[in-house]
């Protein structure tokens, strides 16, 4: 191999001090191998949680927003009020108002037409009670146009026992999640009476059994038709409490949400907003990825410029007759800034494999069963951008740790060194 | 003998003060001039400024007043990487501790200069390091590593290498001081048969053997030429 003199001087070096390289390198090796293991597997973390939370939240949820006014009260109507007079009410009691959206299939036909809405899906959401002997478990039941739920939420995959449609042709038919149905002890085809906070009872027959892998919804809601709720909740036909709607492009709904309060007058979030808490943590794991990779190479940076700055200082005279042979500073840099550059460069290549290596290794290991998760293994992202980036950081302080060492060996003064 | 002599070095009113601790000249006015093929000696007890001299004249020290003149270039006053060129082309070093680059074999300590020159291929620089290698009788020797050899034969290693790029100007820093006198007698036939070859020579030393086989010696007392 013809190397460029400079180069085959770095060459030698290294190659002379075969145990101190290999350490170096191996330094560089973990941090990146750590980092790009760390990265893929918070990034798989954050994926999986987002999925599944996502998956129950629809992209803009529209709903009656329930503000209590206090600002007028029947007491003027008995308190003649004029100039001077206060009235003061403590403990003021809301008037009895209806949750539900007024014109709601006025407004689902509106919001259907809109472009950029691709699923609207109407219904009610109260909080029902189901008794199992001398237990009451608190359900959120849903009232549903199920096809329209369907589309929404793609519950057919869902599904561990029947179909969403089963919902249609079973007389007060009800879709329950599997974690209600085993603390109920049920299976489909059998019967649960549901109890409305009004009071009144209907009994509801299980079509099927759903599983998100989300335990507050698998245990803790339950599907039924449109009709059927209103009909337990004594309401007219038109009585709607919510829309879930999804959009073509999820990160369009921030600004629709906006525009749908505006335009009809009620409170609609959107999934960033109502999902702000997965966001945090999404941002707290990416931190603490960044945080602990960075340190690691830091670490290894310091392992790199302990060693170049030991070699320097053992090759005070070997740098002298360099520059008394006529190599210049910049020669001498180059001498030994390649050796820490192809330190670094070698330990990051073999990191970046041992990185994918160690995370393919993970991404095969089963995750512990666990009711609250749906996934087999461990969570784990290859993507070419971590990899970039670990290749970027790794150069990058192979660069800064050798950058000062090879500076000092430049400003070697032969004189001081030779006359000594 | 030398009709038109050419004048290799000139040093003019050469000031050098150390200004450490405290405040120390160790060189007043000192002018020298070196012609084309002379073997000068620099004498002089221990501390007089003899090897203090012979940095200014290398070019490697560049605190000082006065000026040098080498080839008919005023070399005072250059930069680090123009003085760094300049004496890869026209100087030829060799210390009293050799200073090879252990890690490498004499032929490549030899090679080293000249692959920095860059005035020649690889393989012919490689011939002409043989080539010295040999007239230094240390052909045996090139695949060797550096540390492996005596003093006495690093010494005539070194000695290659300050001629490979085929100095104008060779200058010696007690080339002998570190050798047994077996070595030393050899060394000074080397620096001999050089300045008969028609280099041009100075060598600082305190060993009156060497200094009685040049062409002039240079005195030197506390920082002044005596004679």
């Amino acid at each position: 191999m013809k190397l460029p003199v400079n180069l085959s001087i770095a060459r030698v070096h290294l190659l002379s001090r075969k145990k101190q390289t290999l350490i170096a390198t191996l330094g560089v090796t973990f941090g990146i191998a750590m980092f790009i293991f760390m990265i893929s597997f918070m990034t798989g973390v954050n994926n999986v949680i987002s999925d599944i939370l996502l998956s129950v939240t629809p992209d803009i949820h529209f709903y009656n927003d329930v503000k209590t006014d206090y600002g007028n009260s029947v007491t003027s109507q008995y308190f003649r009020e004029d100039d001077g007079k206060w009235i003061i009410v403590r403990h003021p009691r809301p008037r009895a108002i209806l949750l539900n959206l007024k014109n709601a299939p006025g407004i689902v036909a509106g919001m259907r037409r809109m472009p950029g809405v691709a699923v609207v899906s109407p219904l009610i959401s109260v909080q029902v009670l189901f008794n199992y002997g001398p237990v009451q478990l608190g359900v959120i039941a849903d009232g549903v146009d199920i096809r329209e739920e369907d589309r929404l939420f793609g519950l057919t995959a869902k599904m561990v026992n029947g179909r969403p449609e089963d919902l249609l042709t079973t007389a007060n038919g009800i879709l329950i999640g599997r974690k209600l149905a085993a603390k109920l002890n049920v299976v489909t085809g059998d019967l649960v009476t549901a109890t409305a906070s009004s009071g009144a009872q209907m009994r509801f027959r299980v079509a099927g059994i759903f599983e998100f892998g989300l335990s507050q919804v698998d245990e803790g809601k339950v599907y039924v038709s449109l009709q059927d709720l209103q009909q337990l909740l004594g309401k007219d036909r038109d009585y709607i409490t919510d829309m879930r709607i999804k959009l073509k492009d999820n990160q369009q709904a921030h600004s629709l949400a906006q525009m749908l309060a505006r335009k009809y007058g009620y409170r609609a979030d959107d999934w960033e907003t109502t999902n702000a808490s997965i966001k945090a943590g999404n941002r707290i794991r990416n931190t603490l990825t960044y945080v602990v990779s960075f340190t690691m190479l830091v670490v290894a940076g310091f392992g790199i410029y302990n060693i170049m700055n030991m070699v320097i200082l053992g090759k005070m005279k070997d740098i002298a007759i360099l520059k008394a042979q006529g190599f210049d500073r910049r020669d001498v840099t180059t001498i030994f800034l390649s050796q820490s550059l192809v330190t670094g460069v070698t330990g990051g290549l073999a990191g970046l494999l041992l990185g994918f290596l160690l995370s393919y290794g993970l991404s095969t290991l089963p995750f512990p069963h666990d009711d609250f998760m749906l996934i087999k293994t461990y969570p784990v992202t290859f993507e070419t951008r971590h990899y970039l980036l670990g290749a970027g950081f790794g150069l990058l302080t192979t660069l800064a740790a050798g950058w000062l060492p090879a500076r000092r060996a430049a400003k070697v003064d032969p004189v001081a060194i030779l006359r000594a | 003998m030398r009709i038109m002599a050419t004048e290799v070095l000139k040093a003019e009113k050469l000031v050098k003060v150390f200004t450490g601790a405290a405040r120390q000249q160790v060189l007043y006015d000192v002018s020298l001039s070196v012609d084309r093929g002379q073997f000068v000696t620099i004498m002089g007890k221990s501390g007089c400024g003899k090897s203090t001299l012979l940095y200014l004249l290398s070019t490697l020290d560049t605190d000082y007043e006065g000026k040098v003149t080498i080839m008919g270039r005023e070399v005072t006053g250059l930069d680090e990487e123009e003085l760094a060129k300049f004496r890869c082309e026209h100087i030829g070093f060799v210390f009293q501790f050799h200073y090879l680059l252990p890690e490498f074999t004499a032929l490549e300590n030899v090679m080293l200069p000249a692959l920095k020159l860059g005035r020649w291929d690889r393989a012919d620089v490689e011939r002409r390091a043989m080539d010295k290698l040999r007239q230094m009788e240390m052909d045996g020797f090139a695949r060797q590593p550096s540390g492996k050899l005596s003093g006495g034969q690093q010494q005539r290693v070194a000695i290659a290498r300050a001629l490979i790029n085929e100095p104008d100007l060779i200058l010696a820093d007690e080339p002998t001081g570190n050798l047994d006198s077996a070595n030393t007698e050899k060394v000074i036939g080397i620096f001999r048969e050089l300045a008969q070859q028609g280099n041009t020579i100075i060598v600082v030393t305190h060993d009156r053997d060497l200094a009685e086989r040049a062409d002039r010696i240079v005195e030197l007392a506390d920082g002044k030429i005596v004679g």
